[in-house]
């Protein structure tokens, strides 16, 4: 019989502290009076930073991987960079969502405990050692975001999103769970690192059929989670009809879960196979780039066209899986930090355009955005360039790391395509940027900023952060590298 | 062809035959019933595999707690479901290509060879325990931080509940017991001390008129 060991608890140290500080937000949330509600905000941003640096100072050793609860919880190099950044991304949330809410009449604490609630599941499922914790955490953060995009009751297109995000969410997770059963009757194991010693895919293997199944299934129900088409029909919906706070979430901070998953599902338990869904995720790719430029390119919603640019993106995260090694992982987590950093950017600048009762979601209202006010609408260039991949922002070196694992792996078609999908990409990035330049405002005003100076001050950081990382991505790419290179796999 | 093997079939078939009743029958009241039945000889089947647990649990789970709730909700909400149903049987070839399909690809792909593998040994068998024993061992030792977590989604589901259900309406009267108890008697009862009236004098009356 297997005994409870203490120290499985301090190896999830962070973990449980998101956990108690959630817990006693909770209740404390529960007597503020909503003129307080502001003590709730700060204690949620507190409460992310010290899980922040319990992740950080608990980084184990390079290279090496401790386990928990038998193999349930894994920290190692790579569930800590993305959990370092999904709370920081989340932080992010907090901090440029504030007043957006409050002119909604959304600053409610249950949009912080969901929040705090999805990114516990996050960090449990970049840590997953077992098909049933990366379930459990799967639907911890997909339970959550359901409830956050249907936040805002009395918006009918809020209701659609979340009931489209709702069924698509619970169709995805059944194929997954699908597909584990198959994996899990042909291994007889639930133990990621043990279905990866044990799957046997040679010809000869009875389990061959069985397991090449189940890893289809793992396959669509990862695309679907990730928006990869042709499974992507949930995400414009979503991303347009939900509150654009919880959009920035969805987009930035859920995605780099979504990639751990992918990771830990398809290397961590199936990289014996690799050679076989390799050309699934080269398939996918190509299809997402395809459907993700060419779409974007007639949306005149801003929500909209950047959901479509997400699955483009998506497309190139998966291109970083097709070399199948773990310089090709790290392209890829390199990748989406730096796809979830610039949405935060995109999404940032349409909360600090909105007012009460104008969205500022069409890319119209971006009109003269120079005139009325050159600082923001800079940031909002550096965004867009950055997501087009125009060197020397941040964006350019993340495509350029993913396009040479791309040869590395000998797939120059590949590559080939990625480039012409990028280049039609760059059209309706550059209208964005055209709108703002070049064409006349609706209204000659100076811009009337938020008055939540923070948001102001942390959006501009987090535009020039991606210039900065632009000029110098060395230490971000070689910690993606460090945290990939597991001499245990 | 062994007893039990028997009753498999029959558990088997009442299953199928019970959940196509589920989607074909009109009164929604009547497909929930259908529902509970699908879920008991499940139950049945899962017995007959020696997961006695599980069987229970879902009977009492499913047929006690949440299909109780689904039939208080359908007796409640007068639903008109004809609307919903339109297209049926327009759509209904269609869908039957694509279940028959994907049903001959699977058993294709698997195939049905693959499916009698010996069955691994059971493990409460293995280790001398009931069913019941060993997956409560499991579930407070193995699976225990997945266990935890389920309850950590859970208290998701009652914290999303409320922001989505709850509304604050002006103008409702509620009662307020805290306010109840505190009450004073003067609060409700105003003593006013006025001088006495004298009753009106008929002659005043005459005065008036002119």
């Amino acid at each position: 019989m297997i005994q409870f060991n203490p120290a499985d608890l301090a190896t999830m140290l962070p973990e449980l502290f998101l956990l108690g500080a959630t817990c006693a937000i909770l209740l404390i949330d529960l007597f503020l009076k909503p003129a307080q509600r502001d003590v709730t905000h700060w204690l949620s941003l507190t409460a992310l930073l010290v899980a922040g640096v319990l992740v950080w100072r608990g980084a184990p050793e390079q290279g090496t991987s401790i386990a928990a609860f038998n193999g349930m919880f894994l920290r190692d190099g790579v569930a800590t960079v993305l959990k370092v950044f999904v709370l920081l991304t989340t932080g992010l949330v907090f901090l440029y969502s504030r007043d957006y809410l409050r002119q909604r009449k959304l600053f409610v604490g249950e949009f912080y405990l969901l929040l705090l609630f999805a990114t516990l599941g996050m960090m449990l499922l970049v840590s997953a050692g077992n098909l049933v914790t990366v379930y459990l955490g799967l639907e911890l953060l997909t339970l959550s975001s359901y409830a956050l995009v249907a936040l805002n009751r009395d918006s009918a297109v809020s209701s659609e999103a979340a009931i489209k995000y709702f069924v698509l969410g619970a169709l995805a997770s059944g194929l997954l769970l699908y597909g584990m059963s198959m994996i899990y009757g042909a291994t007889g194991t639930l133990d990621l690192a043990k279905i990866h010693a044990v799957a046997d895919f040679s010809a000869d293997s009875p389990h061959r059929m069985l397991l090449a199944f189940g890893l289809v299934f793992l396959v669509v129900g990862s695309a679907f989670k990730l928006g990869a088409a042709p499974f992507h029909m949930w995400l414009p919906d979503v991303y347009q009809g939900a509150p654009t706070a919880v959009t920035l979430f969805v987009g930035s901070a859920s995605k780099l879960a979504a990639f751990g998953m992918t990771w830990r599902l398809l290397d961590g338990a199936m990289g014996g196979m690799n050679a076989h869904w390799t050309q699934m995720l080269g398939v996918l790719a190509v299809l997402s780039l395809a459907v993700g430029n060419v779409f974007a390119i007639a949306q005149t919603n801003l929500k909209r066209m950047l959901a479509y640019s997400t699955i483009s993106h998506v497309g190139f995260l998966l291109l970083g899986f097709v070399n199948g090694s773990a310089s090709g992982y790290a392209a890829a987590m390199f990748y989406m930090i730096s796809y979830a950093l610039m949405a935060a950017v995109a999404f940032g600048m349409i909360m600090l355009l909105a007012r009460a009762g104008f969205e500022a979601e069409e890319i119209d209202d971006f009109k003269g955005l120079n005139q009325r006010n050159p600082w923001y609408a800079g940031v909002m260039a550096i965004a867009m360039f950055s997501l087009a991949g125009v060197p020397p922002l941040f964006g350019f070196f993340a495509k350029l790391m993913v396009l040479k694992a791309v040869i590395d792996a000998g797939q120059m078609w590949l590559a080939i395509v990625a480039i012409v999908f990028a280049i039609i990409g760059l059209y309706y990035y550059l209208r964005v940027v055209k709108v703002m330049y070049f064409d006349e405002p609706h209204d000659k005003a100076a811009l009337e900023l938020p008055r939540d100076r923070g948001f102001r001050w942390v959006l501009s950081l987090n535009g020039l952060a991606l210039l900065a990382l632009g000029v110098f991505w060395g230490p971000l790419l070689d910690w993606c590298n460090s945290a990939l290179m597991v001499g245990a796999r | 062809m062994s007893f039990q093997l028997i009753c498999f079939y029959a558990f088997a078939a009442v299953t199928v035959g019970a959940a196509l009743a589920v989607i074909s029958v009109r009164s929604p009241v009547h497909a929930a019933l259908c529902l509970v039945l699908t879920f008991f000889s499940t139950a049945c089947t899962w017995l007959l595999a020696d997961a006695e647990f599980l069987a229970i649990a879902l009977v009492l789970v499913y047929v006690g707690a949440v299909m109780v709730l689904f039939l208080f909700v359908v007796m409640m909400l007068d639903l008109d479901l004809d609307p919903l149903r339109e297209g049926f049987v327009r759509a209904l070839p269609v869908g039957l290509v694509v279940a028959v399909v994907m049903l001959v690809e699977m058993l294709g792909l698997i195939g049905v060879r693959t499916m009698q593998l010996p069955a691994p040994p059971e493990p409460a068998a293995a280790a001398g325990m009931s069913n019941t024993s060993w997956l409560a061992n499991a579930l407070f030792s193995q699976f225990l931080l997945p266990f935890e977590v389920a309850a950590l989604i859970l208290t998701v589901a009652i914290v999303a509940a409320i922001p989505l259900t709850l509304r604050h309406r002006v103008g409702v009267r509620t009662q307020d017991p805290g306010r109840q108890v505190r009450v004073k008697a003067r609060d409700r009862v105003r003593i006013v001390k006025m001088a006495a009236e004298k009753p009106a004098m008929p002659a005043d009356a005459g005065e008036t008129t002119p």
